[in-house]
């Protein structure tokens, strides 16, 4: 109890700073924090499943399925509510997984990884056959409103950056308490030992299938921030090498704690951003460079900077 | 599983860690800057990865730096003889298209705010060129638009800080349309072969319905959508033989393109039948020994083979030349073409004033204006005065004595191929294509 109190004090502290940051940081720092916000909230769905030792190539489905229900529900439904669609978008998601994931919660490994990913892949060919939403141009999101009031392009800005934090600070505390729940557990004994975890009388299938929506609900959610921030969807977002980015930022934030993923992911924004201003011609090098420097020298992501300076007892 | 000790550590760790990003945000060219008046910086968003960075981004971005330089030394031909623009040095801030919608709207806003530029001129994908034209609206920065072809941009929106010098895509299809019925009054039957997404869809489509809307009983025998960088049409190319059309439109570009018309070459595809290739002329000399004789090609605009004869456009085949190795292709001139639209616009808002002309100035300028370009006169007459209107010119590839050229060369007047301001492409073809002139 008590670490969990520390947590969600410290979880609190960086919403503070956060949002202070928010009023002081020019627009397209705030924006690219937005972005990362928004990838860290599917990058937590993608680390809820690399715990149960699976790997998503497909997470860009749920991200480009939460984009395009926003974009859908305020472009044809004329529903702008700012809240109302990101819920859209979460449910969308949710009722996508809890159908393929009857199927996908039977495998594991490369077959899991490789199915992911032509889901995504499928729903990325269908988006380009359809030239009413735009095929590969994608469209755009004109305005959205919170609760009847519409924030100007101005402002927009800043309040969607708001929403990335409360929904950031929300899913942190709650991750954070689920990583340490008994099911939250039940996802590395599943990697250990799945014959044991079912002698306990617990159904291995049935905790993936759990997990594979909770993480398919927060990639809606990351998606279809990122389609309020940006203001355009196209169905790059389902393209697999959108996947691989997430793929990416968790392997850098590992799985050992929530608040890694946040720092990962605004890492690997920030890299990339100053990789692209420093050097337009290679800075997929630079970016390849850090994921080999993060393999070699910290295997198990960013967080165990702090367990190895503590490490010297033995504690692994 | 260690729960104790690790608060002050973390704490620690995030200090060091937001004062790194406060670091960041904070060095760098800044706000400091925006007021030098000797500057004039712009940001150049071209693809330098990815499969249209050959084809497209590398032959724009060669035509920057070029033309940029030459800008400066102020030993262009008249009449952009003067030095930089408006007497400023031009500075180039180069950024890579690469990324997609999303990532491409946090490099503008990089680019305007880190970088504080002046005017920022790119994007060759129409995705990009959508998800960027909200964002410059909001964030009150001139961008220019110099390749993206889809209409859409101001055919769904009006924009007030965005230009596009580049022509839309629309003439492209609806000129070849035009252009094969002159050549073949008689034709009786069209296949078509583009790459499955967005540019390939709406090129496919508006050639169709122009031809359909010229010509009703022209029968369209079959339609292929492989995908795009496939670079193999083995199937495809046995399935347009089989329906065996007179001709053949296709909007493949780069590797695609070549492809085709390589794989098309080698198995008589093209033997009785008419190819369009309507960005064909990237190609016309490297392929020249493959390209079949009398193939239509397309630059996109009055570009490359097709430029009229200027001082211009000397200027900039032989410099380019001179310096790549190679002859500038229509990428090449429309980079070319939005460097100096804005410098005609900037010197128009500067005559007769002090110091740098505001934002606001620019864009009076720019509404409306005619410029010359070394593809000729440019006039910026559609979407409220902000998209660019030029003839439109096709031609078919000829060999004769081993130098690669066009003949039949037809040139479309402005007018003939672009709907009139307030209606859009799709709604004008569907009309009969009859509310502009055409000789």
């Amino acid at each position: 109890m008590e670490y969990f109190r520390r947590t969600n004090s410290f979880f609190a502290a960086a919403f503070v700073l956060l949002l202070a940051v928010g009023l002081m940081a020019p627009n397209w720092f705030s924006y690219l924090t937005t972005i990362s916000l928004a990838k860290a909230l599917v990058v937590i769905g993608l680390v809820i499943l690399l715990r149960a030792g699976l790997v998503s190539f497909g997470q860009g489905l749920y991200y480009c399925l939460g984009g395009y229900s926003v974009g859908i529900a305020g472009h044809y439904l004329q529903w702008t509510d700012g809240f109302l669609v990101l819920l859209i978008a979460m449910v969308v998601s949710g009722i996508v997984a809890a159908i393929l994931g009857l199927l996908l919660c039977r495998y594991r490994e490369i077959f899991f990884a490789m199915l992911t990913m032509a889901f995504s892949m499928i729903l990325y060919g269908i988006l380009v056959k359809s030239v009413g939403l735009g095929s590969t141009d994608g469209f755009n999101i004109h305005s959205v409103s919170f609760f009847g009031w519409e924030p100007g392009t101005d402002k927009l800005g800043l309040i969607v950056y708001f929403l990335a934090c409360l929904a950031a600070l929300i899913v942190a505390v709650l991750m954070h308490r689920y990583f340490h729940s008994p099911v939250g557990f039940a996802g590395e004994a599943i990697r250990e030992n799945e014959i044991r975890v079912e002698y306990l009388g617990v159904s291995p299938n049935r905790i993936i299938f759990s997990k594979y929506i909770l993480a398919a609900v927060l990639a809606g959610a990351g998606g279809g921030l990122t389609a309020l921030a940006s203001g355009h969807v196209d169905p790059e977002m389902a393209y697999w090498t959108t996947s691989g980015e997430f793929v990416f930022v968790a392997l850098l934030s590992g799985t050992a704690h929530v608040a890694a993923v946040f720092i990962a992911a605004f890492l690997f924004e920030i890299i990339r951003t100053y990789a692209f201003d420093l050097a337009p011609y290679n800075w997929q090098m630079i970016l390849g460079a850090t994921l080999l420097l993060i393999i070699f020298f910290l295997p198990k992501g960013l967080w165990s900077i702090f367990t190895i300076r503590r490490a010297g007892g033995g504690v692994k | 599983m260690v729960k104790s000790n690790s608060f002050g550590r973390r704490v620690q760790f995030l200090a060091i860690f937001f004062s790194f990003v406060f670091l960041a945000v904070g060095s760098g060219p800044n706000s400091a800057q925006a007021a030098d008046d000797s500057k004039f910086t712009v940001g150049v968003v071209t693809f330098l990865s990815g499969g249209a960075a050959g084809p497209f981004g590398v032959p724009s971005k060669n035509a920057a730096d070029l033309v940029i330089e030459t800008l400066n030394e102020g030993k262009m031909p008249a009449p952009y003889d003067s030095k930089g623009i408006a007497g400023m040095t031009i500075e180039a801030e180069v950024v890579d298209e690469a990324g997609g919608g999303t990532k491409q709207v946090g490099e503008y806003r990089n680019l305007v705010q880190r970088k504080n530029v002046d005017a920022v001129i790119g994007y060759i994908s129409s995705g990009d060129c959508l998800a960027i034209a909200p964002v410059a609206e909001e964030m009150q920065a001139l961008t220019i638009f110099f390749d993206c072809g889809t209409p859409r941009i101001f055919e769904e929106n009006s924009y007030k800080y965005v230009f596009r010098t580049g022509l839309t895509a629309t003439i492209d299809s609806v000129a070849a349309a035009r252009y094969i019925l002159d050549q073949k009054p008689d034709l009786k039957t069209v296949a078509g072969i583009n790459q499955n997404y967005a540019w390939g869809h709406d090129s496919w489509n508006d050639f169709e319905a122009s031809i359909k809307v010229l010509k009703p009983d022209v029968e369209v025998v079959t339609e292929q959508f492989p995908k795009i960088y496939a670079g193999q049409y083995g199937a495809e190319i046995s399935a347009l033989m089989l329906k065996d059309p007179e001709v053949i439109h296709s909007s493949f570009w780069g590797g695609d393109m070549e492809g085709l018309v390589l794989q098309g070459s080698a198995r008589g595809l093209f033997e009785g039948r008419t190819g369009i290739l309507t960005t064909g002329e990237t190609a016309m000399f490297r392929l020249a020994s493959e390209m079949p004789e009398g193939t239509v090609l397309g630059a996109r605009g009055p570009f490359g083979v097709y430029a009229p004869s200027n001082d211009l456009n000397d200027w900039l085949r032989t410099e380019y030349t001179k310096r790549y190795d190679t002859p500038p292709t229509y990428p090449a001139y429309k980079m070319t073409q939005a460097i100096l639209g804005l410098k005609s616009a900037v010197e128009k808002a500067a005559k007769g004033k002090e110091g740098k002309p505001s934002t606001e100035e620019i864009i009076a300028a720019f509404e409306n204006l005619e410029f010359e370009a070394p593809s000729g006169t440019v006039r910026m007459s559609l979407g409220k005065g902000h998209q660019a209107i030029q003839e439109m010119v096709y031609g078919q590839f000829t060999n004769e004595g081993g130098k690669p050229g066009v003949k039949n060369v037809k040139r479309y007047p402005a007018e003939c191929v672009n709907p009139p301001d307030g209606i859009t492409s799709v709604e004008w073809i569907q009309k009969g294509l009859k509310q502009t002139e055409c000789k």
